[in-house]
């Protein structure tokens, strides 16, 4: 539709006419089109679904519209009918569970970013590279995530219980409990916990170095922490949404992105 | 229940218990000097006091966190004096939530002093009662409903004390687990079996106390009724 063939129309009415089309097709453009996508994302990964959003836009992809929270709010929420288009989970479990509930679009869920566990301490020469820190017992007070509910916690008590730690920690008071990563991180950064078992997608810098000191558990001594997305069954805009996770899952700058924010990813 | 909720609710007993009998010891001379006091500085204090409750719990926790660190004013001075670190230890979870529920002690012991007429405290004075004769047999028996208020109001907002205590304790079972917080696991876990059964102990518990401070309450109003 363009101007050019009213231009010689003496009619005011034909005018207002094509304007109000116009318009019209405008705001549907607004509203199915460039569509704007809700995401919900589990907090660990709302930083790197800021840096993914801007690329993907800049791509020519849909804006995208971020509500970060702990995977087990989002999930309930999704269940209560919140408005979210895709659900990029901290788990798999979350995003298994809303598939066999019918919640999300079968053959959607794929595992985004694969996460790695640090040991750390904000202080130079405290971790060695080896974790032998652990056995020393020179530290008060060591940070886990809650492992009921924080998988990076879950992942901490597989190490703490394969080096025979855990029990005797626990016993002793010395492991204090965030309720996520986060959380567990401000323990150790505030230096109220000497050591804390938190992502490496946390203390990664940008030039890939990690302040303090840090032991990068290697992957042997936990199950892997696999973050899970799916497509929302109720979204009106199921096509745009799995457009944005088939980006996510193979464009190049996507994973090479995603790889600079401390994740590995499955393939 | 489980045992491991049944000990989280004995910590949060024992810490509503001793937050409120600490604000009401640290809060009545405050409270008394901000509605009797004549200092330009008591807008300012009034201002401070009220301060607990704009930010979000656990930003409040954070901050405490990084007072009471090794490097923070607080923490680093008791590191000084040899003394235990507060964080992640029934102390540290007991500085948090006097600093939390403070506004809700200090707040209606200062409207309950500032509504004390000043007929009774001059009568008393004329009768040669000295000034703390006249606080003790005449002020406080006059402010019992405030005095009332904030102890119930302290109490209770300790009780159901989330962000800041999870914080500040970091959730070590049988030391600093609050049962709010060991409801909150089990709802995150998705174990709303567990949850209904501490949820409902919580309230039934905190429903025959209310009750009882409230029939207590009435029974005031009535003896200082007659006084006033």
């Amino acid at each position: 539709m363009s101007w050019t063939g009213n231009l010689g129309c003496q009619c005011a009415r034909a005018r207002w006419v094509v304007l109000l089309v116009l318009l019209g097709s405008a705001a549907r453009a607004a509203a199915v089109g460039a569509a704007e996508l809700h995401v919900a994302v589990a907090a660990n990964f709302s930083g790197p679904l800021q840096t993914l959003a801007s690329l993907f836009e800049r791509s020519g992809g849909d804006r995208l519209l971020i509500s970060a929270g702990s995977s087990g709010e989002l999930y309930t929420q999704i269940r209560q009918g919140a408005p979210f288009d895709a659900f990029l989970s901290a788990d798999t479990e979350k995003p298994q569970k809303l598939e066999s509930e019918g919640l999300s679009v079968p053959g959607s869920r794929f595992i985004y970013a694969v996460g790695s566990l640090v040991l750390w301490s904000p202080k130079p020469g405290v971790v060695d590279d080896e974790g032998q820190v652990l056995q020393s017992g020179t530290y008060r007070f060591i940070g886990v995530a809650n492992p009921q509910t924080a998988p990076y916690g879950t992942a901490a008590q597989q190490v703490l219980t394969k080096l025979r730690l855990w029990d005797q920690l626990n016993q002793e008071h010395r492991i204090v409990i965030g309720e996520n990563i986060t959380q567990t991180w401000q323990f150790a950064a505030t230096g109220n916990a000497e050591l804390a078992f938190v992502a490496l997608s946390q203390v990664l810098q940008a030039d890939g170095s990690i302040n303090g000191s840090s032991w990068r558990v290697p992957q042997s001594m936990y199950e892997r922490i696999d973050q899970a997305a799916v497509v929302i069954a109720a979204s009106p805009q199921k096509l745009a949404a799995q457009r944005f996770l088939t980006w996510l899952r193979t464009d190049p700058a996507a994973l090479a992105s995603i790889h600079a924010a401390g994740y590995r990813t499955a393939d | 229940m489980g045992s491991s909720d049944l000990i989280a609710l004995w910590v949060s007993l024992r810490l509503a218990t001793t937050t409120t009998l600490l604000l009401l010891l640290l809060c009545t001379p405050l409270a008394w000097w901000l509605a009797m006091g004549v200092s330009r500085m008591r807008t300012l204090i009034d201002a401070l006091v009220s301060l607990p409750l704009v930010l979000p719990p656990t930003v409040l926790g954070f901050y405490l966190l990084l007072l009471l660190g090794p490097r923070g004013a607080i923490g680093g001075a008791l590191h000084g004096l040899g003394l235990p670190a507060p964080a992640f230890s029934f102390t540290g979870l007991v500085m948090g939530s006097i600093l939390y529920s403070l506004p809700f002690a200090v707040q209606p012991l200062r409207d309950a002093f500032q509504g004390i007429a000043t007929r009774p405290m001059e009568v008393a004075a004329t009768l040669r009662a000295s000034p703390w004769n006249r606080f003790l047999t005449v002020a406080l028996p006059l402010s019992a409903r405030g005095i009332l208020t904030a102890a119930v109001l302290s109490f209770a907002h300790t009780l159901g004390e989330f962000g800041v205590v999870l914080m500040i304790g970091g959730n070590i079972p049988g030391r600093t687990q609050t049962a709010s917080i060991a409801l909150f696991n089990h709802t995150e876990a998705l174990e709303y079996g567990p949850a209904y059964r501490l949820s409902l102990t919580l309230l039934v518990l905190c429903f025959a106390l209310l009750l009882a401070v409230y029939g207590m309450n009435r029974r005031l109003l009535r003896t200082t009724g007659a006084l006033a």
